[in-house]
């Protein structure tokens, strides 16, 4: 069981790094703002929530996964927000 | 072993390129961005050296509301920050400034290099009576009984720092709210954030000063996530803080030091002397000194990042 839930982790966590190493390729390599907010918004949250689930077997507690899953929420309130914000700056500069 | 060696070094050499790239940073704005993210790495280091308190109170204080404080600094200066900016300075003052650095980073790292080993340490000492104090979290121990009068000090100047704040403020704008004379820009996304996150972020400030007994946490890292949701909201152009003219205001900023101040006189009728905690009231007087020191430290960080007013109201 114990094995079981180590594999998940790898295989969840490895997931999660995929993504964001594709969402930081996007930030690095898309043309305009507003698809490199998209490639890291999106890849980031992905990532994140990837790497999360794959810890959450790891926690220990019901409480510890628990509180993970609070911090990927968190993360990606957060990062919707800025998101949002900066491409709002990034469309009144552009016109 | 190797992988926690590699992990280290990862971690050694970003923080020291973030530095450098926060150095040689061209404009105001980007040397800011390469402060919080050095700050975030460095508490990354501080977990790993196994001081987690301090790490939650470089994350919390040091990038969080250093870095909200420099963003503030650098959008007053504007343009006059880039003014500057092309003003560089001759060649040989340069190099004399380089020089100086450079001998001032060797002489710290020679000091910490000729450190002896094992260091001194007051921990164990400190391990071995924290049962008197209740606490489970050593750190909390040496902040509110052994090494009370620092916490107190760092309290008073937070206090003497909103009292310059705001003694920048003009004469015609004095008594008025503290902040810009424009309310901030609304945006719609940010108010949404602002009525979702607030309650969130309470529950999570008060849980890290009461957890703060036990493990890490304490009142100056829940303190600053407790300023910043009052912060966010303010951003949002939700809540407008009360005049500095007004009377409640400035009784919530000197609440904390007040409490801490009063308690400390107690000891010296009920214990030993000047904040000392009479023994069989320990724990719950550490909790009231705890629970109204966050509360205005929450307020002094809110009034720092807000500034001084700038319009009467």
């Amino acid at each position: 069981m114990s094995l079981l839930a180590d594999a998940f982790t790898v295989v969840a966590v490895l997931a999660g790094l995929f993504f964001l190493a594709a969402g930081t390729l996007g930030l690095l390599r898309f043309p305009d703002p507003l698809s490199r907010l998209h490639a890291l918004t999106k890849a980031d949250g992905l990532g994140l929530g990837l790497i999360v689930l794959g810890l959450m077997p790891q926690a220990g507690s019901l409480l510890g996964a628990l509180k993970l899953l609070l911090i990927w929420a968190l993360a990606m309130f957060a990062g919707g927000t800025v998101g949002q914000m900066i491409a709002r700056v990034a469309r009144r500069d552009a016109s | 072993m190797t992988a926690a060696l590699l992990l280290d070094l990862a971690l050694a050499l970003s923080a020291v390129a973030v530095a450098l790239w926060t150095v040689a940073a061209k404009r105001a704005f980007e040397a800011i961005v390469g402060f919080i993210a050095f700050g975030l790495l460095l508490s990354l280091a501080w977990v790993r050296l196994g001081t987690v308190d301090v790490a939650l109170t470089e994350a919390a204080v040091g990038a969080g509301a250093g870095g909200v404080l420099l963003l503030g600094a650098s959008a007053r200066l504007g343009t006059r920050a880039l003014a500057e900016a092309k003003d560089v300075p001759i060649l040989p003052l340069r190099v004399a400034t380089g020089l100086l650095c450079a001998l001032l980073s060797g002489a710290l790292g020679w000091a910490i290099l000729s450190l002896p080993t094992p260091a001194p340490s007051l921990a164990p000492l400190a391990a071995a009576n924290l049962a008197a104090t209740e606490l489970g979290n050593p750190v909390s121990g040496v902040l509110l009984a052994w090494r009370a009068m620092d916490t107190l000090l760092e309290a008073v100047a937070l206090v003497l720092a909103v009292i310059g704040v705001w003694s920048v403020a003009g004469d015609d704008a004095w008594g008025g709210i503290p902040g810009p004379a424009q309310p901030p820009r609304r945006d719609p996304a940010l108010r949404l954030a602002a009525r979702i996150l607030p309650p969130i972020g309470v529950v999570i400030g008060v849980h890290i000063v009461w957890t703060g007994a036990d493990a890490p946490g304490g009142a100056f890292q829940g303190g600053t996530v407790l300023a910043a949701m009052w912060v966010l909201a303010w951003m949002a152009g939700l809540v407008r803080p009360p005049a500095v003219s007004s009377r409640k205001m400035r009784t919530w900023v000197v609440t904390g030091p007040l409490v801490f101040i009063a308690i400390g006189l107690l000891g010296c009728f009920l214990a030993d002397g000047f904040l000392a905690y009479p023994a069989a009231f320990t724990k719950p007087l550490i909790l009231v000194v705890e629970a109204a020191l966050t509360f205005s430290i929450a307020v002094a960080l809110v009034l720092l990042l807000i500034g001084p007013p700038e319009a009467a109201s």
